[in-house]
């Protein structure tokens, strides 16, 4: 309950790797064994008739697109590199944005927050 | 359930586009109240995991299948806001890169995925953890519950979009019962996937969940007087 701030960063960073590694492997190996039916809304289409007012994406032509590395022949290697790489892309974005926009903990009020929150008494209405 | 282009009109995806970016840009000012130095690199990899698993499409019977959205889970591990924000990565990645889901159809598939799915979700989240008891059974039920309904209600959303400006002339009641139908099946898939995931976090590290601080008041409140007897 009274984890030193800097062993509880270090947790954190212990916990987000683990996140990390289990997003790689699932983008990476699993999605390999993924069902390849057509989807709710593609089934619905079909079933209604209307999947073929589908037009192709004009990203169509992308390296990637369909989850599949262009040139890589292998099917295993292809779609699991190109999910690493989908799982990468959308860490570094999204990553990036949210450092953004996150608060600092430059200011007076951000840093007793934190160590309100470190010392594990109940957090402030704000969260 | 991502929307290829030319299912819906030019207008209806244009309507949809400028309800996303509108949208984005509220969430891009709200999320800062979610984010602070410890969740923001949490929010990151909830957008890389909400990637991969999207990629696990699970059999649904009848020679279909379905894969997690992930809005209630997002929203309920960091926030609404920031999980708008996280949603937007991953179908902009997925549009622009991976051809899954079309160009002029992103801004219906923000709309459906980061907006309804997060929306529905959070929401019926929010009311359930009001009157359900506050531990960890309760936590998970509202959370499942808010993730199934957030499938089959963005299904009908686009069912509404599909009334308002599908390209195709087919008869929405029918529309509506097909995707209504798959998808309550595809929802039930999604929120054994939110608990599952959910419960695990909740495990491990508790304290960065954004939707479980009321039960870290509860625990602090329990864990009182157990501390201030001997050993």
């Amino acid at each position: 309950m009274t984890d030193a701030p800097v062993n509880r960063r270090g947790r954190t960073t212990g916990f987000l790797l683990v996140g990390l590694l289990v997003a790689l492997l699932v983008a990476g190996v699993g999605s390999y064994y993924a069902s390849s039916s057509p989807d709710g809304l593609e089934w619905s289409a079909e079933e209604e008739g209307f999947l073929d007012t589908a037009e192709d994406s004009a990203a169509a032509d992308s390296p990637l697109a369909d989850y599949a590395v262009s040139g890589v022949d292998d099917g295993r290697l292809s779609g699991g590199l190109a999910g690493v790489i989908g799982v990468v892309v959308t860490l570094v974005l999204a990553g990036g944005i949210t450092l953004l926009v996150r608060r600092r903990s430059g200011s007076p009020a951000d840093d007793t927050a934190d160590e309100r929150a470190d010392a594990g008494t109940p957090p402030s209405p704000r969260s | 359930m991502h929307v290829p282009d030319g299912f819906l009109d030019a207008p209806t995806s244009a309507a949809t586009g400028v309800l996303a970016a509108g949208t984005v840009a509220l969430a891009l000012r709200k999320a800062r109240e979610e984010l602070d130095e410890r969740t923001a690199p949490l929010a990151g990899l909830t957008a890389a995991f909400v990637f991969a698993v999207q990629m696990m499409n699970f059999p649904v019977g009848a020679g279909t299948s379905g894969h997690l959205m992930g809005g209630a889970l997002t929203a309920v591990l960091v926030g609404p806001w920031t999980a708008v924000l996280c949603m937007t990565v991953v179908l902009l990645v997925q549009a622009v890169l991976f051809a899954d889901g079309g160009l002029t159809a992103l801004g219906t598939n923000v709309t459906l995925m980061g907006l309804v799915a997060v929306g529905v979700g959070y929401g019926l989240f929010r009311l359930l953890v009001a009157v359900l008891p506050r531990n960890r059974t309760g936590f998970l039920t509202a959370a499942g519950v808010g993730a199934f309904a957030s499938v089959p209600v963005a299904a009908l959303t686009f069912v509404l979009l599909f009334a308002a400006g599908g390209v195709a002339d087919i008869p929405v009641g029918t529309v509506a019962a097909t995707m209504g139908g798959i998808h309550v099946l595809i929802g039930l898939g999604e929120a054994a996937i939110t608990v599952v995931v959910l419960g695990a976090v909740l495990a491990a590290r508790p304290d960065l969940v954004h939707g479980a601080a009321h039960l870290r008041s509860a625990d602090a409140l329990l864990r009182r007087p157990e501390a201030v007897l001997p050993r």
